[in-house]
């Protein structure tokens, strides 16, 4: 069983198009399962038609509440949090309260207080579904708007789509990445055997791919490239196709930019599966170098 | 006033239309004092376009626990208290994962041997200086480093009332870094785009920014004209005002792709995102 993530570093360049694509072109030579890491803002599943198999309720981060009639209002609590997350009375010997949003959940003032008027809740954080689509399990979640712990929840989906992938002999699993560099992404990339790269032709196309190259780098992961878009700017394609020749990292694909690939998406389909064509055909090479390279890496 | 700008879904515009307001605000309001403040520390983008000269540097760090392993005696309540798994107390050495540690000083609040002191550990830097006469400072998270908040915490140290608006671009997503961004602000600005995926993400935004935070919220279309009408019904639906739209337009998409603002590349812009600020501080006072 081998996985690849897809990832960019800056966000809308194309990371689900191509992880949906990969995962209809796979899912014809073998079984796959599909995996949405983008948890704080999934749309894998709009290109697949799912069909909802089961749902898991997500618990991670903890809260402090401040219990009103045990608060002797000493201000304790707000003296210690280092997240101005404790909010103080309006008046003296009020009770003091948290800002539910701003708490980091670190149990400082849980364990501070001298009256013990705070205790730690646990609230739901989201919800992860187990689905099946026409190529595929497929694994995805949804992290409530504005919770903690995302890479927790990546973390999560990752683990259970290992298990499905060994216990059903699937060959591939292939995740869709976040965007950015920080916990999700990490959480999306430690211990997979190759991340695909999809960037555009632009500054800040290049300036991201080479953060998130960076982070493959430090943990140790194989990478390859995909420029999307490339004939917006044919100049900052072969930056691109430099940079990545002076680290020695392979681009895999030129995805030439056509509004086919938006149609797909109202559509709801892959773009793969909706038509053949210039952007299906360069797709396939992207499969095909990406199923070499997990081969023999 | 502080704007922030943001959008749920990746690549819809967000430093687009944030620096070219800034931009197009500091061209006509010459007394104004602006604060520009890219939020997006996994990821910083604005400096490629605004190209400001940097006059300052900060390191951002998380307090970490040091333990003096004369004093430790491994009882672990350290252990016990700590959140984030950041510290462990073996029975004969205790060991700290300072990447993982959130700074919050509660296992050296905890010790009764007093054996934790603290120590910073660097996630990364703030960068600050000036362009065209706005106030710029951004936030760069160390490759590897996972937590992209305190650093958007102590950016965001730099507002104050000294200046008449604050443009803050927030990062892709909801999650916490993104609730940073947004919390205080008077305005929130979505940029989205007509697609399935754009509006998913909106309304994503919209549940963070209008429900949870409760911020007056308009909508900015970019990429018009591609996609479908999914956008426009849902905004007509909640009420939420589209107080600018951009097209789908190649000579955009080029001088995007070379670092070049809208603003210079295509002038009649400039009085476009000017009458956007008319919009948004219009609909603010509402």
């Amino acid at each position: 069983m081998k996985q690849v993530v897809v990832l960019s570093g800056k966000g809308g360049t194309g990371k689900t198009t191509v992880a949906a694509a990969l995962g209809h072109l796979a899912s014809q030579e073998a079984p796959i399962v599909l995996v949405d890491a983008d948890v704080d803002a999934s749309n894998l599943d709009l290109v697949l038609s799912p069909q909802l198999r089961a749902k898991y309720d997500f618990f991670s981060s903890k809260i402090a509440v401040i219990d009103p009639a045990s608060c002797q209002s000493c201000g304790r609590c707000q003296e210690l949090c280092r997240f101005d997350a404790v909010l103080a009375p309006k008046e003296d010997g009020e009770p003091y309260a948290i800002d539910p949003v701003a708490c980091e959940g670190c149990a400082v003032c849980y364990y501070q207080c001298p009256a013990e008027a705070v205790r730690m809740e646990e609230p739901q954080d989201g919800l992860w579904f187990r689905s099946d689509t026409a190529f595929g399990p497929l694994v995805h979640a949804h992290l409530y708007a504005g919770h903690e712990n995302s890479g927790k929840l990546v973390a999560e989906v990752r683990q259970q789509a290992k298990r499905i992938a060994l216990q059903g002999s699937h060959e591939y699993v292939i995740i869709d990445g976040p965007p950015g560099i920080g916990c999700s992404v990490i959480a999306a990339t430690t211990g997979v055997d190759l991340a695909l790269m999809v960037t555009e032709p632009t500054v800040s196309g290049i300036h991201d791919l080479e953060r998130i190259l960076g982070v493959a780098r430090h943990f140790g992961v194989p990478a390859v490239v995909c420029v999307n878009k490339y004939d917006i700017n044919l100049g900052k394609s072969n930056e691109i196709a430099d940079y990545c020749a002076d680290l020695d990292v392979e681009v895999v694909g030129r995805v030439p930019f056509n509004t086919i690939v938006t149609e797909a998406m109202v559509a709801g389909m892959p773009v793969t599966a909706y038509r053949d064509g210039p952007i299906t055909e360069e797709l396939r090479n992207v499969w095909s170098s990406v199923r070499d390279k997990l081969a023999d890496p | 006033m502080i704007l922030t700008i943001a959008s749920g879904k990746g690549g819809t515009g967000k430093t687009t239309v944030a620096v070219n307001l800034a931009l197009a605000v500091a061209s006509a309001e010459q007394d104004s004092r602006l604060l520009f403040l890219d939020c997006d520390v996994e990821e910083p983008n604005a400096h490629l376009f605004l190209k400001p000269s940097v006059v300052a540097r900060e390191d951002v760090a998380v307090r970490v626990p040091r333990v003096d392993a004369s004093r430790c005696i491994h009882h672990g309540r350290c252990t016990v208290v700590c959140q984030f798994h950041a510290i462990a107390a073996l029975p004969n050495e205790t060991l700290v994962f300072p990447e993982l540690c959130h700074g919050c000083g509660g296992c050296a609040l905890a010790c009764p041997e007093e054996a934790i002191s603290e120590e910073r550990h660097a996630i990364g830097i703030i960068e600050g200086g000036h362009a065209d006469g706005i106030a710029f400072a951004h936030g760069v998270l160390n490759v590897g480093a996972p937590m992209a908040t305190p650093v958007i915490r102590r950016l965001k140290r730099r507002l104050s009332d000294e200046y008449d608006l604050a443009i803050l671009d927030a990062p892709p997503g909801t999650a916490c870094p993104v609730v940073e961004s947004m919390r205080g602000a008077d305005f929130l600005l979505l940029v989205t785009e007509p697609t399935p995926f754009g509006l998913h993400d909106l309304r994503l935004a919209v549940q963070v920014g209008r429900d949870e935070l409760g911020l007056p919220v308009g909508v900015v279309v970019n990429h018009d004209g591609v996609g479908d009408a999914g956008v426009d019904e849902y905004c007509e639906s909640e009420g939420i005002p589209i107080l600018m739209r951009i097209p789908l337009d190649r000579r955009i998409a080029e001088a995007y792709s070379r670092g070049i603002p809208l603003v210079e590349a295509l002038p009649e812009y400039r009085d476009r995102f000017q009458q956007l600020m008319r919009s948004i501080r219009k609909e603010g006072q509402q």
